[in-house]
């Protein structure tokens, strides 16, 4: 079963610590290729912690780990670090300011539990070459 | 035997911390240790010492593996593409010094380039609503010395600035504020309740992306006029006091970030926080500041504030510098196809532009001038590896406060490898002879 959650993204310390680390490297994906989901979402759609999940926006998806909210409680809004899995989907619409809007795109979640998360530099080259599901 | 360099300035972030102390072995070749930096910051020193550095420059081969070049060769091909394109955009700045900017600025006025750098998704609205309605603002200094009413509207410093909270913001004892953060008075304004929200006296959490109704509820308030009885997910009797909050202070400061400037409003509601300071200014002294995000994005506006005009978004493509967000911004001219060739230093576009303009500097020659590996240096067709700047090179960089401060060189960087003054400066070079001036 999907849900629907308004998605947010910015910044994590361990994205800016695992940043500075190196993107190439695993604990980057660990950082950012993550939905942080409050726990009544969690219990919306039935799934456990630390359960991959597909997040489909009108402007693309991605396979991130869904875990539960580090800073909440905050029902019905979920978030995605700042990176690569968080730009497959957020609204890149810039309404004439110059900004897309990273902040507040409606986005469905649906657990796909055997699915594997990217790491960024393969999530963006695959993306590329228009190898990714 | 090691040594210790005292005062070494942080390049992460806009705070541009100048207390950190780094252990340097006695040739000055291997950084060591580093001290008072926050985790995100000694990451950044540590990782220029990584073995796995890449040290030369390579270029994608047909069948995607990278090939070794030489600088000589990245140079020339660097040259020979922002010449060869009608409209390149050159885009970053923001994770460099002054100086490179500066060059980097004379290259785009020669080959007609637009000039973006990374407030274009970070503070860019906030720059168009400083030119609609102008800006109060102070130093940090200032807040640390004076301010009594702390307001964080949409932005984390506990995860994105670490450092500012006990630097300037909430904790430090200054000259009028002796009683450190028992004498201050710190509100929150986050959809989410933040580890900086956790600090605070008072967290609003606001409806995600109502946060013009709030502040236009925050003016309402100052007046004592009449308000719903919740605005933006808040009861009236919280918007209230907290404007009773701002106004009994001797001196308040906002500080803003991504929360505001990216979500829907944008400008507007930027616009809308500096009326808020501005009104506030009727009953108390109060500021206002954008919390920048790379250690120098507030430079690159000052060098090309300097040398074009205006901050971001600059059109070098006419023959004179234009400015107008929304067509000379980077997403939008990516996304509409309207530029043929990118070139990327300081910053990390592959990993931090939504997909649909990565996927267009994928489909274009481009250059990514980047210490690290990122998805930018994936997409692009030549990586060229570069000094970090604060760590292997000095020069100058501007603090959130747009104060300058001259970073400085700790290591030597790895043995023949350029900065991003020199490659530039050869670029630059290469391209005049191009074009014959």
């Amino acid at each position: 079963m999907a849900i629907r959650v308004n998605l947010i993204t910015g910044r994590t310390i361990q994205q800016g610590v695992s940043m500075e680390a190196g993107k190439e490297k695993p604990a980057y994906t660990a950082a950012c290729g993550i939905i942080e989901l409050d726990p009544a979402d969690f219990k919306k759609l039935g799934a456990f912690r630390n359960t991959n999940v597909r997040v489909t926006s009108g402007y693309g998806n991605v396979v991130v780990k869904a875990v539960e909210a580090t800073q909440g409680p905050h029902p019905g809004v979920a978030y995605i670090p700042m990176g690569p899995w968080a730009n497959m989907v957020v609204n890149p619409n810039t309404y004439s300011t110059g900004m897309p809007t990273f902040k507040g795109t409606p986005v469905e979640v649906e657990v796909a539990k055997t699915e594997p998360v990217l790491g960024s530099l393969e999530l963006v080259r695959k993306g590329c070459r228009g190898e990714l599901a | 035997m090691t040594r210790t360099v005292t005062d070494v300035i942080c390049p992460f972030c806009g705070t541009l911390c100048d207390d950190l102390e780094v252990v340097v072995s006695d040739d000055e070749k291997d950084l060591l240790e580093v001290y008072n930096a926050c985790a995100i910051g000694a990451e950044k020193f540590l990782h220029s010492q990584a073995k796995d550095r890449i040290t030369r420059p390579r270029m994608r081969q047909e069948d995607g593996s990278w090939k070794e070049i030489s600088y000589d060769e990245a140079i020339e091909y660097t040259a020979r593409m922002l010449t060869d394109a009608k409209k390149p955009l050159m885009y970053g700045w923001s994770s460099t010094n002054c100086e490179a900017q500066a060059v980097g600025s004379e290259i785009g006025e020669i080959v007609g380039a637009i000039m973006d750098n990374t407030a274009t998704v970070c503070h860019g609205t906030s720059l168009i609503a400083v030119q609609d309605i102008g800006i109060p603002s102070c130093t940090l200094g200032e807040v640390k010395n004076r301010a009594d009413r702390i307001l964080f509207w949409g932005c984390n410093p506990a995860h994105a600035h670490p450092r500012h909270m006990s630097r300037y913001s909430i904790f430090p004892r200054g000259f009028f504020t002796g009683k450190g953060h028992t004498g201050r008075k710190v509100i929150v304004v986050d959809p989410r309740p933040t580890d900086t929200a956790s600090l605070a006296d008072v967290h609003l959490q606001v409806e995600q992306g109502r946060d013009y109704e709030l502040l236009d509820a925050l003016r309402v308030a100052f007046k004592g006029e009449k308000l719903p009885d919740f605005v933006a997910g808040i009861p009236k009797e919280k918007i209230y006091e907290a404007a009773e909050t701002l106004k009994s202070g001797r001196f308040a400061i906002i500080f803003f970030g991504m929360g505001v400037t990216q979500s829907l409003g944008k400008n507007h509601n930027i616009d809308e926080a500096i009326a808020v300071t501005r009104d506030l200014n009727e009953y108390t002294k109060a500021a206002i500041m954008p919390m920048r995000g790379h250690y120098n994005v507030t430079g690159s506006g000052q060098v090309w504030g300097w040398l074009f005009g205006f901050p971001y978004a600059v059109d070098l493509s006419r023959g004179f510098a234009r400015y107008n967000p929304g067509e000379t911004t980077a997403n939008d001219l990516l996304r509409r196809d309207e530029v043929d060739a990118v070139f990327v230093l300081g910053s990390d576009p592959g990993a931090h532009f939504p997909f649909s303009s990565v996927k267009k500097i994928y489909d274009r020659p481009s250059v990514a001038i980047d210490p690290h590996e990122t998805p930018t240096t994936e997409v692009c067709k030549v990586h060229v590896p570069v000094a970090f700047v604060g760590v292997e090179v000095g020069g100058c960089a501007y603090r959130m406060d747009n104060v300058p401060i001259e970073t400085r060189k700790v290591v030597e960087p790895p043995e023949g490898m350029m900065t991003d003054e020199e490659f530039l400066g050869r670029v630059l070079a290469r391209v005049k002879e191009i074009k014959g001036v």
